[in-house]
């Protein structure tokens, strides 16, 4: 993960110094964004910076306003009130100048159904002004690319969840745009698909998009952002890298399974004493759950374990969840009733 | 970790193409993107071929019930009834199978692909025109099968080739200025179940309080003055004397006047409600 970090850096900027731009440019500005619907502030003022070459993450429960928000940068829902900027034009003024540098890949595949994969591409590359035949390489190309051309004469209610997305994804990138909108990119999505799709989009970061990514899942904000932004109730709550989130929210656990659930509690008061904290012990009494004040006392666990000869079956590190990422930043339970889960689905 | 080294190895496969960007969306552009979505359009019902019993099955019913029924009621036999019938079903079936149109945008705009149109930079009368344009074939096919239909029941039209030509197109040319009236309430309804409804308070009056099926002196006086500014009505006339004497009469001015102000009108509404939906 580091070493593709570094690559996509070393890459963006001889991208960067290939066109001649200051290497700071800025994608996305935003400031004071703001969108009502009826009573409810879906967006709230929020403020957003996305530098070029970067994959800026915007991470929040069901109903914090992440699609919303990413819609009016989009130029698919109006701006109620404040100001964007993509690449230095106005989203609400110069809205075709905006659709013109940015792909929009939504949380729902935007193709069309009655189209096999080819044609629904053919069709994306001939509205883009491809000539028809460019609109067919770009469009078995891009099939390759994203391994579908077994696939590519079937029609799309054929295809599987991850395949669609794959899809909607490759119909995003026809005109190469400068800068990619990804609404929640895996929700939904068995997790061999999701490492695929994490795959596809680093793949992209490597090759110098910039990227505004919305996500529900910690883990994948901190797998693929450089920076981060967490929203709750159309607001922004914290900003910043991966680490300095993590910092802020507090430690991963360690949860341990044994061989023989007798051997639990001396198992957890030993752990207790590795990591001088208190081993809370599971509910099915044959395994016990640790904080981490670092990754590495995980290893100094097990290893204690294993002298004391206290056979484990499993051993897992849990990274925090998003509910203690919303408490830590928060500081209050993250709640999403059943009226905002409401209105973020007939939003979309 | 060494797997990710390979992800660098085609750099320049995705790269932000340069960003020059236009204002506005050149004519040609606009062109070749309503021929791209005509296209899709055409596709689409090829694939779902029971999108066109509205103007294959429909017409036949509609000329042989009406033929058969008021035939000898109405014009005194079959044969007499024809000539005044079948150019009032080819009016009545173009301008019915329009309706469709509307209901067609609707439930299409509530499909994830026209989020997608609406984030292209294309033309915002493209995703309009588009399905207008592939309709031209419905209308034809409707005004076709009705036109063989009264033939093989012993319709003879004497207009000639290019009378019967010039009925058809005019039926066409009707089918598709009125379809932006529906297009216009598709982009504003609620849904499409609610553009049915309205589409046949509509259609209703005017393809039925017309003179397509009966001769307008035997209806009271006000239904009498209805039908005469009926725009429909001019059609059918047009049609009447296209098909069956080959001349082009004053009817043909009224009926392409009516329909270029029914498109100078919709068209724009149509389209400002669509971008207004964005």
């Amino acid at each position: 993960m580091r070493r593709a970090r570094s690559n996509r850096e070393s890459h963006a900027e001889s991208h960067i110094e290939g066109q001649g731009a200051p290497a700071s440019a800025i994608a996305v500005e935003a400031r004071g964004l703001t969108k009502t619907f009826g009573v409810n502030r879906a967006v709230d003022g929020i403020d957003l910076t996305v530098r070029e070459g970067e994959v800026f993450g915007v991470l929040g429960p069901n109903g914090a306003g992440k699609t919303t928000m990413l819609q009016m940068l989009a130029t698919l829902l109006p701006i109620d009130s404040g100001q964007a900027m993509i690449f230095g034009h106005d989203v609400r003024r110069e809205g075709h100048a905006v659709r013109q540098l940015i792909g929009v890949t939504g949380q729902y595949a935007s193709v069309d159904e009655d189209l096999t994969a080819r044609e629904n591409l053919w069709l994306f590359g001939r509205l883009q002004g491809l000539a028809s035949k460019t609109a067919h390489a770009t469009a078995d190309d891009l099939l390759t690319r994203f391994d579908l051309t077994e696939a590519a004469h079937r029609p799309i209610s054929q295809f599987s969840g991850g395949m669609r997305r794959r899809l909607d994804l490759a119909a995003s990138l026809i005109t190469k745009p400068a800068l990619i909108f990804l609404d929640e990119p895996t929700t939904g999505l068995d997790p061999r698909t999701r490492t695929q799709m994490w795959g596809t989009i680093r793949d992209l970061v490597a090759q110098g998009c910039t990227i505004l990514l919305t996500t529900q899942y910690l883990d994948e904000a901190d797998e693929l952002a450089d920076r981060i932004a967490v929203i709750d109730h159309g607001r922004k709550v914290a900003e910043g890298t991966p680490d300095q989130l993590k910092a802020q929210i507090g430690t991963s656990s360690l949860r341990v399974n044994l061989a023989q659930s007798t051997d639990t509690e001396a198992a957890a008061a030993l752990a207790g004493e590795v990591t001088r904290d208190t081993a809370v012990r599971t509910a099915s009494g044959s395994g016990f759950s640790i904080k981490l004040g670092h990754a590495n006392q995980a290893a100094d666990v097990l290893i204690a374990l294993r002298d004391r000869r206290l056979d484990i079956s499993d051993a897992t590190i849990e990274q925090p969840s998003l509910d203690e990422v919303f408490m830590a930043l928060t500081g209050r339970p993250r709640h999403t009733s059943e009226a905002e889960t409401e209105t973020e689905a007939s939003r979309s | 970790m060494s797997a990710t080294t390979a992800t660098t190895t085609a750099p320049d496969a995705i790269r932000p193409a340069a960003r020059t960007v236009q204002a506005s969306v050149p004519v040609r552009d606009t062109l070749v993107q309503i021929r791209s979505l005509a296209w899709r359009a055409l596709v689409k019902m090829r694939r779902n071929p029971e999108q066109f019993i509205d103007v294959t099955a429909m017409p036949v019913l509609l000329t042989a019930m009406f033929g058969f029924m008021f035939g000898g009621a109405i014009a005194g036999s079959r044969a007499s009834y024809l000539p005044l019938l079948i150019p009032g079903i080819i009016a009545q079936t173009t301008v019915t199978a329009c309706v469709a149109a509307g209901v067609q945008l609707r439930e299409d705009m509530e499909k994830g692909v026209f989020d997608r149109f609406r984030s292209l930079p294309i033309a915002r009368i493209a995703p309009l025109a588009g399905p207008m344009t592939a309709d031209l074939a419905r209308y034809l096919l409707a005004a076709c099968v009705t036109l063989t239909t009264g033939v093989l029941m012993g319709y003879r039209p004497h207009g000639g080739a290019a009378g019967i030509a010039a009925g058809l197109g005019l039926a066409v040319v009707t089918g598709w200025s009125l379809a932006w009236i529906f297009m216009w309430l598709g982009t504003v309804a609620k849904s499409a179940r609610s553009i049915q409804g309205m589409s046949m308070m509509i259609m209703f009056p005017l393809s039925f309080l017309s003179n397509a099926l009966v001769p307008v002196g035997t209806l009271p006086g006000w239904l009498q003055t209805f039908t005469k500014i009926n725009p429909v009505s001019h059609v059918v006339s047009a049609i009447r004397d296209l098909m069956n004497n080959g001349t082009v009469t004053a009817q043909v001015g009224w009926a392409l006047l009516g329909c270029a102000a029914v498109v100078a009108i919709f068209v724009p509404l149509a389209v400002r409600s669509y971008s207004r939906r964005l």
